[in-house]
């Protein structure tokens, strides 16, 4: 199994024969150009358009046209959204971070380790490991949350923010990941040298393996990161009082009151999804790297 | 090796072992369990309910359970309008992306991605605003083609979802398209010039052949998060309740039961049931897909 991503660079020999093709008519380049930037057009205007609700007043917002300004009041909503219930929207923020984070960087951690023993050692039972891994991709997310559920509420764990962040502590996907990272990174020569020097397991694996598999870790903690942060069926089940809710939760409820109580808080969903995308996008462009990496190594699944 | 240094190795898989019994095996265990009772309302109802062993029966009543049967069926009709359509668009994207030299490419590919950085409740959010008739700029839209559309109306509730989730899903599944058709070797397409063929048969002949094994796997991914969709309908919901109902989905049908109806075997035989449908769906797609590349 080999990661395209990272083999492209390899063969510089066809970056040379390259701009190949079908460009070689002039009206088929302008053809592929033209699709290309209908489609960039489909994928940006719904982000263009809630970037410049963000910035209207309520008025603006449903009497002038959505895709251009009209007005300047990103600050006031922003303050709107913040002072909202005395800040529940800062509160459902940290939450956000807190499971995502924490969550993500204890499962990178375990998947690691779970990685590294599944690719470099072989043990009885190493063959039912992955197969339990591999086997979970196809295990619908109701088969655990409704018995998750029942299981927290019996020992005191619903409604708190331990009925996140455990489940985010096991996660198979990261597990595979990591195993395929670990394959292609940490060479047996290295670990056999390191054992001739008398080193133990352990600390092979915290000052050798770990630095070696950086890229790799970063891939894992991103995804499960986005991963979480994303979540929307686990903390609507576990999560019962408002003050433990995650964003997406928040601003789920907030759709919802228009219908249920009468009050829109349109404006202030929309500044607030505008808010949830940013940490997203600093992340993503930040580890623009990793990230690519990751979304390919995705399809090997 | 050496055995000691094999239990060594295994010792570093113990912390998920015992995470994925109690966060999995367990769990799975005690929903099949859970699966096979019923709540009996003892006398006149007044002293409580206790359990009773029923064998079959939750999976017997799920069977023949109409609203649970039409959502699986709602759901396996979307799936087999929407992602075949996803897919092509991005089959497309990938192969014009694959024609251009690799520095446009890459300006494109990044542009494209744009909506899969968007968390997925987000992503409803804004295209249930964009489509909502008060705050949307498709409503004016429309008035400027003499076109009234009501994004909400019944016959219009799959395709609204389904441009959403298409909007969301072709950036990720052209990369890894994309990545496929990187790994077509060039001197096939040098070859088949030489021999006269013209561009889009090449990309017709070789390339998309060789990228069916990316094609199976988004397919196979697509139809396991189709079967359980539960956010983007959950969402509909909350603005148009009236066409969106509580059975919608196979997981609102599992939700609505757990936490509405507070019934919770029968919401863990669905689940169970759901479980199969999705192992049997994965299955027969795999089969039929890779008997074609046969």
């Amino acid at each position: 199994m080999t990661l395209t991503e990272e083999r492209r660079p390899a063969s510089p020999v066809r970056r040379l024969t390259r701009p190949d093709p079908a460009s070689r008519s002039r009206g088929g380049q302008r053809f592929l150009l033209l699709g290309l930037v209908l489609a960039s057009a489909y994928s940006l205007f719904p982000v263009w358009w809630l970037l410049v609700a963000a910035t209207k007043n309520r008025t603006d917002l449903y009497q002038s046209n959505g895709l251009w300004f009209s007005g300047m009041h990103l600050w006031s909503n922003l303050r709107q959204l913040f002072t909202y219930e005395h800040g529940i929207f800062l509160r459902w923020t940290a939450n956000s971070f807190l499971y995502a984070g924490v969550g993500s960087l204890g499962g990178t951690l375990i998947a690691l380790a779970t990685g590294y023993g599944l690719a470099r050692f072989d043990f009885p039972g190493r063959g039912a490991v992955f197969a339990c891994v591999v086997g979970s991709f196809l295990v619908p997310i109701a088969l655990l949350t409704l018995p998750l559920y029942l299981l927290f509420s019996k020992i005191g764990l619903v409604d708190t923010p331990w009925a996140m962040l455990i489940p985010c502590l096991i996660n198979p996907f990261s597990v595979y990941l990591a195993k395929v990272y670990t394959e292609s990174t940490v060479p047996y020569e290295i670990l056999e040298a390191a054992r001739i020097d008398g080193a133990g397991e352990l600390r092979i694996f915290i000052t050798i393996v770990l630095r070696m598999m950086t890229t790799g870790g970063a891939t894992v903690f991103l995804l499960a990161f986005v991963n979480t942060w994303n979540a929307f069926f686990l903390p609507l089940t576990v999560l019962r009082g408002e003050e433990n809710w995650t964003l997406n939760l928040g601003l789920y409820n907030w759709t919802g009151k228009r219908l249920e109580s009468g009050v829109d808080l349109t404006s202030l969903v929309l500044t607030g999804a505008l808010l949830s995308i940013v940490p997203m996008a600093v992340m993503m462009v930040a580890m623009r790297r990793y990230w690519r990496t990751g979304v390919t190594l995705g399809a090997l699944k | 090796m050496v055995r000691s240094q094999r239990w060594k190795g295994a010792a570093f898989t113990v912390p998920f072992q015992l995470g994925f019994v109690f966060l999995y095996l367990i769990p799975i265990g005690y929903a099949v369990y859970e699966s096979l009772y019923r709540e009996h309302q003892s006398g006149l109802g007044l002293g409580g309910a206790t359990e009773q062993f029923s064998g079959l029966a939750n999976y017997r009543q799920g069977l023949t359970d109409s609203a649970f049967l039409h959502s699986v069926l709602r759901v396996l009709l979307f799936a087999c309008v929407q992602i075949p359509v996803m897919l092509l668009i991005s089959l497309l994207l990938a192969l014009f992306l694959d024609a251009l030299s690799s520095r446009v490419a890459g300006r494109f590919r990044i542009l494209l991605l744009v909506p899969y950085m968007i968390p997925g409740v987000v992503a409803a959010i804004v295209w249930i605003n964009l489509y909502s008739p008060d705050v949307g700029p498709l409503t004016p839209l429309g008035k400027v083609f003499g076109l009234t559309w009501n994004f909400f109306a019944p016959s219009m509730v799959w395709p609204s979802i389904g441009n959403l989730l298409t909007w969301h899903g072709i950036g990720y599944n052209m990369v890894i398209i994309y990545s496929a058709l990187q790994a077509v070797p060039r001197e096939l397409f040098e070859a088949a010039r030489l021999d006269g063929a013209s561009e889009p048969r090449i990309a017709l002949s070789i390339k998309v052949p060789y990228v069916r094994g990316a094609l199976v796997l988004t397919g196979m991914l697509s139809i396991i998060q189709m079967l359980q969709i539960f956010n983007e309908p959950a969402l509909f919901r909350n603005v148009t309740p009236q066409t969106v109902g509580d059975s919608f989905t196979p997981i609102m049908v599992i939700y609505n039961q757990a936490f509405n109806a507070g019934n919770y075997h029968y919401a863990a035989a669905l689940s169970v049931l759901l479980a199969l449908i999705l192992g049997l769906a994965s299955f027969l797609f795999y089969r039929l897909t890779a008997r074609e590349a046969d």
